[in-house]
This record gives C-alpha cells, sequence and structure tokens, in this order.
C-alpha cells in the first residue's frame, strides 16, 4: 500500500500490469507509477512482463514504495534506499591540489598557473620570461594541450625542464594530471614552476592545480569585452596580463574600457600591460614574481 | 565542456560511495547546482547519461537542485540576492559584493538499491 496516501493504486501488481489505469483519480506529486527507467532487470522473473517501473520485485510481486530500506516514502524519491551523500564534486581535484600546493611550497618553489584562451601568446611570453630570468631562477614548466608537444619542446629549446600534458580530449588540467607531472619534474629549491594550462577560458577557472597564482593573460588581438563575456577566469585569477600591447597603434583596442571590464568583475586583479614580443611591460611583470618567489603558499 | 570532467568526479563519488556501503545500483542522483556558478545544467545531463553508461548509475535519473545566488554587500552590510556571478547589491546598486551562495557543485543524497 502506498503509504503517504494509503491508495491500493501503486502497491499490488499480480503480474506486473501496470497500475496506474485503475481509473483511481488522484493527483498528488509522487512519480512513481510510470518510471522511465530503461535499465534491464537482471533478476529473475517467471513472468514475461516488460514493464518500466520501479523496483520492489523480490516480495512476490509486492510493491510496496514505503517498505524499502529507508522505509519511508518521500515523493519523488521512490523506495529502496536514499543515502546521504554532500560531497563536493570538486572535493577529489582540491584533495590532489592540495598534495599538489604541498609539494610545491615544500621545495619553496613559486607556482604560477597561466590561463587564457588559445593563441593568446602564453607560451611565447613563457620563453621570453625564461629567458630572462633563468639566471635568477631554477624554472620548470608544465605544458598542457590537448594534442602535441610542440610547446613543451619551445620550452626545452630555453634549457628549462618540461613536462608536456596531453589532455586529449580534456580542456583544461586538473590537479590529478599535475600531480603525475610534478613526480618527474625536478623542482629546485625557491624555484619557480610555470604551468601552462590548455588553451581554454571557460574550464581551467574551476580547477585548482596546487599553484599560488592564477595569471589570466588576454591579447590585444581579442575583444576588450571578454573580461565580461569570461568572467569565471578574471575572477579566478590573482594578475591580468594584457599581451601583444606592440599591436594597439594598429588596433582599435581600448585599453582602459578593458582593464575596467577586468575590475568589474574581479575588484583584486591586478593588470599589466606587456608584449612578449618587445619586453614592453616585463620588467614590472618580473618585480611582481620576484616579490612572490621564495614565500610561494603565504598568501594561501 | 569541463561538465564531462565534473560528471566523471560524480561517478568517482558514486563508485566510491558504492564500494563502501555496498549497493549496486543508483536509481536517482540529486544534485545542488549554483544558479550563478559556471555549470552548465543541461550539459551536465547529457554528460551524465553518457559517462555512467555501463556502471552502477547507467540508466539513472540526475535530479538537480538549483541554488539561489546570495552575496554579502560590503556597503548595506547585509545580505543581497544576485542573479548574475558578479552582479551588483539588489538593495544600493554597488559593486563591492561578495558571492556567497549560488557556486554550489554538491552530490546531496542517491536513491540506491
Amino acid at each position: 500500500m502506498c503509504s503517504v496516501c494509503g491508495c491500493a493504486t501503486a502497491t499490488i501488481e499480480k503480474s506486473g500490469a501496470p497500475a496506474a489505469g485503475d481509473g483511481h483519480g488522484h493527483d498528488h506529486g509522487h512519480d512513481h507509477h510510470a518510471h522511465g527507467h530503461s535499465h534491464p532487470h537482471d533478476h529473475a522473473h517467471e513472468h514475461p512482463h516488460t514493464s518500466d517501473h520501479a523496483s520492489g520485485h523480490d516480495r512476490e510481486n509486492a510493491h510496496d514504495y514505503g517498505g524499502g530500506l529507508a522505509g519511508v516514502h518521500v515523493p519523488g524519491m521512490s523506495q529502496e534506499r536514499i543515502v546521504s551523500i554532500e560531497r563536493d564534486i570538486l572535493s577529489k581535484n582540491d584533495s590532489y591540489a592540495r598534495a599538489n600546493r604541498a609539494r610545491i611550497t615544500q621545495r619553496g618553489v613559486l607556482a604560477l598557473n597561466f590561463v587564457s584562451s588559445p593563441g593568446s601568446g602564453k607560451t611565447t611570453l613563457l620563453v621570453r620570461t625564461i629567458e630572462d630570468l633563468k639566471d635568477r631562477f631554477e624554472i620548470a614548466v608544465i605544458e598542457g594541450d590537448q594534442q602535441t608537444s610542440n610547446d613543451a619542446a619551445r620550452i626545452r629549446a630555453t634549457g628549462a625542464a618540461a613536462i608536456q600534458i596531453n589532455t586529449g580530449k580534456g580542456c583544461h588540467l586538473d590537479a590529478h594530471m599535475v600531480g603525475h607531472a610534478l613526480e618527474q619534474l625536478p623542482l629546485g629549491k625557491g624555484g619557480l614552476l610555470f604551468i601552462e594550462n590548455v588553451g581554454n577560458l571557460v574550464c581551467p577557472a574551476a580547477f585548482d592545480l596546487g599553484e599560488a597564482h592564477k595569471i589570466v593573460v588576454l591579447s590585444t588581438t581579442e575583444g576588450e569585452d571578454k573580461p565580461a563575456k569570461y568572467p569565471d577566469m578574471f575572477a579566478a585569477a590573482d594578475l591580468m596580463l594584457l599581451n601583444k600591447s606592440d599591436l594597439l597603434p594598429h588596433l582599435d583596442f581600448d585599453v582602459g574600457a578593458c582593464l575596467a571590464a577586468a575590475l568589474r568583475v574581479n575588484p583584486r586583479l591586478q593588470t599589466l600591460v606587456v608584449s612578449a614580443r618587445t619586453g614592453e611591460g616585463l620588467a614590472a611583470f618580473y618585480a611582481w614574481i620576484g616579490a612572490r618567489a621564495g614565500g610561494a603558499g603565504r598568501l594561501e | 565542456m569541463h561538465e564531462m570532467s565534473l560528471t566523471e568526479g560524480i561517478l568517482d563519488i558514486i563508485e566510491e560511495e558504492s564500494r563502501r556501503r555496498g549497493f549496486s545500483r543508483v536509481r536517482k542522483v540529486r544534485l545542488e547546482v549554483g544558479a550563478i556558478g559556471h555549470v552548465e545544467p543541461h550539459a551536465l545531463v547529457f554528460c551524465f547519461d553518457a559517462v555512467t553508461r555501463g556502471t552502477v548509475a547507467e540508466g539513472a535519473e540526475l535530479d538537480i537542485i538549483s541554488t539561489p545566488g546570495a552575496g554579502w554587500c560590503f556597503d548595506c552590510e547585509k545580505s543581497t540576492a544576485l542573479t548574475e556571478r558578479f552582479g551588483a547589491c539588489a538593495y544600493c546598486g554597488g559593486r563591492r559584493v561578495q558571492m556567497t551562495a549560488g557556486d554550489e557543485l554538491r552530490l546531496k543524497d542517491m536513491e540506491v538499491e
């Protein structure tokens, strides 16, 4: 018997005939009469029914929606056991990220996670930065791309250690992948770890990799309203580098409007206008790194 | 489409709980998803069907409970409803609002057998 209203409708079905059509016209909101489950029954029936209704078959064809393990009937949650989970979906990634962060900060390394859309000049910026800073810091790089190890090859040409992660179909790096890369990557004490994320202005925002800071790279050849269009990434970042400033004379790009849009999304965001090609603004970027290196994680 | 890996995260939790609590089939999964978070519910449902094939959660219904956005306005010193992630305070129109709810992505409970 239905334990909510006491009606017989949903309770007993002799040979699997769906009970919903017995002219019993109540309309309150439980939905156990016509479940849309289409998964195969894996227990034996001696009668040939093809029903797709829910559960309870082991009690001699009685469908008791209040007698499951949970012992209660909740409208919309029929039968069986309701187990409370209350777990964040990203908790697993976050636990890997914590392990990465511990490993990185233990070595006194400053880890920076570079995120941007494809083509913003991340790799060029990293190559230039490594060239300019490699005498001051030991630098290691994790490169994330869907395919190819072209970027890691470009980084290795500078003399820095680089590990390429190919995510296949994946649209971002996660903390688990980075953890495996860290197993193989030598981290010099007090050095720098650059993580170049997959070119994607959306997904990497949600995934903590264990870095000290996310740095979002935007280029002047993209729209100045990018921060408004893709706010998550700009909200997640601590520093924005507006790259390709050398092209500004040829473009209708409004730097002020771009920075304003970014600050609206994230009032705490720091911004620098740079050119990886000419080196404009990079001294300020290096000073930003220098102020944080050696004490990575202290802002955590 | 990071919904795919989020869905794999959901499946990880389901399979872990299935081993721990000893159930072999999941009928329904209830998720709390923040209304102004960065998850698209439709994509989540689509991916869930694909990812759960051949698992304990195959055919399970994904019930998504949308939780409303809210934030704390530093100027009004009170909580305000938020309809967009970086929206203004509903009382003063100011932007000094820190989001406090609406970003959830949480597996709440499951109906299992």
